[in-house]
């Protein structure tokens, strides 16, 4: 009975911080850029620097009406915003924050194949949109958004492998039980080359050709309204909450810090996590969109090769360690 | 050839213990969408017009249909990850023993003849222009 009701307390927990920390992002993200840009924000709703902004978007989008087009694909696009966001669920399950055993969702012994494969699905719920929405827009959007992901994809599942090739283990509880602080500079091509990847999964700025609003209205996301396409922003923010928790365990050390790491440690993943967070937003207030064959150049010629060399780099090392 | 080290036998019990807690969150997710569907039908106003149902185009009707022909770049792109992922999966299993006592460089000599395979091929794909979206 004791297992169960853990079980249950660790999912609800896991479930609230899917709800909550996306929603953190979202304000600061909307805070940050403002004052980026040399404004103030939003300031009225809830009274304290607008902190309710979120709340009330939130009940605004849920009282809007839901249009599906008469040429859609009609299932297909209803289903499509809940399978772009619950990948991202099932991801947060498995990333640890603490160094006891007990400080993460679940763990699973295949992690990093775990995570990747999961977070590969997520992009399905793009692709379905883009094709049932039967808009030319969204094709568009869709057929950029297959693109990137097979471009992009690539690269990170190669950073990927250079880590569990340091550790010798594909469990992400595994990994940071072996990592030592010299790891950063040894994987620091790898982070790199992880973050920028993730970053273009997520098609965020400056890899938001996609979704590219001045060309392609809102990409696959154009024929949506209300509930639906709220949950397409959330999967976004839960997107950037995940990318930023993994490449903080997988190449930052995830609990491990200068000081305080016992009873600590799920502080500095928290930190390290909102670190990264906040460079997306700079990334986002400070590059000017990529074009799409840029988009694909970068990954192929540059990411690649970079991601190529940082195994043999980890291959060596490794080895004349031994 | 050494044996992988059999200390930490992984019983088919826990494998199955934490999948089955991922098919629970799964199962969650999938309550809180149907609820949110829900809820949300009984919130939203449905008042349907020709025009509200029309595909969106820039407030013009609509111009032929939205499934429309597409560049065929995006396929031999999708060829070519297809063929570099498959490689790099097995990446994996792999990585896990590459540097365990007894291969060491024999298996370093072996990643550098896997990458020499994957850098040929980026460089002849390179080569022949498929990496040019023009």
């Amino acid at each position: 009975m004791n297992d169960v009701l853990d079980v249950a307390l660790r999912l609800l927990l896991v479930f609230v911080l899917f709800l909550v920390l996306p929603l953190l992002v979202g304000q600061t993200e909307h805070k940050v850029m403002a004052h980026m840009q040399g404004r103030l924000g939003p300031m009225y709703a809830g009274g304290f620097h607008g902190w309710a902004q979120l709340v009330a978007d939130g009940v605004k989008f849920a009282q809007k009406e839901d249009i599906v087009p008469a040429g859609a694909d009609r299932r297909i696009f209803q289903l499509a915003p809940a399978l772009a966001l619950l990948p991202y669920l099932l991801v947060l399950l498995v990333i640890p924050i603490g160094p006891s055993e007990s400080a993460v969702g679940q763990h699973i012994d295949a992690g990093i194949f775990y995570v990747l494969a999961v977070m590969g699905v997520g992009v399905l719920g793009s692709l379905m949109a883009g094709w049932a929405s039967a808009n030319k827009f969204s094709l568009l959007g869709g057929l950029r958004t297959a693109a990137q992901l097979l471009a992009y994809e690539l690269p990170m599942l190669l950073a990927a492998a250079s880590v569990a090739m340091a550790a010798g283990t594909v469990s992400l509880g595994g990994i940071l039980n072996a990592w030592e602080w010299w790891w950063l500079p040894w994987q620091i091509i790898g982070a790199l080359v992880f973050f920028t990847a993730g970053l273009a999964e997520l098609q965020r700025p400056p890899f938001d050709a996609p979704i590219a609003d001045s060309e392609i209205i809102f990409g696959a996301y154009t024929e949506y309204t209300g509930l639906r396409f709220a949950l397409f922003l959330l999967a976004e923010y839960a997107g950037i909450v995940i990318v930023c928790g993994l490449t903080t365990v997988l190449f930052l050390g995830g609990w491990h810090g200068p000081w305080g790491a016992d009873g600590l440690g799920w502080v500095w993943t928290l930190l390290k996590t909102a670190v990264l967070a906040f460079v997306v937003i700079w990334l986002r207030v400070s590059y000017p969109r990529l074009r799409e064959d840029q988009l694909q150049k970068l990954s192929w010629t540059v990411l690649i090769p970079l991601a190529l060399a940082q195994i043999a780099l980890t291959g060596i090392v490794k080895v004349a360690i031994q | 050839m050494p044996q992988p080290a059999a200390d930490a036998p992984v019983l088919a019990a826990d494998y199955f213990q934490s999948y089955s807690v991922v098919g629970l969150l799964a199962a969650l997710g999938v309550l809180f969408v149907a609820v949110a569907f829900g809820a949300g039908r009984l919130l939203r106003p449905v008042v349907p017009t020709p025009e509200k149902l029309m595909t969106y185009e820039c407030g013009v009707d609509p111009v032929g249909e939205g499934w429309a022909h597409t560049q065929v770049r995006y396929y031999v792109y999708a060829f070519l990850y297809v063929i570099f992922a498959v490689d790099s999966i097995f990446l994996f299993p792999w990585a896990t023993v590459f540097a365990a006592p007894g291969y060491g460089a024999t298996t370093l000599v072996e990643m550098f003849v896997f990458l020499g395979f994957l850098a040929v091929g980026l460089l002849y794909a390179y080569k022949k222009g498929v990496l040019e979206w023009t």
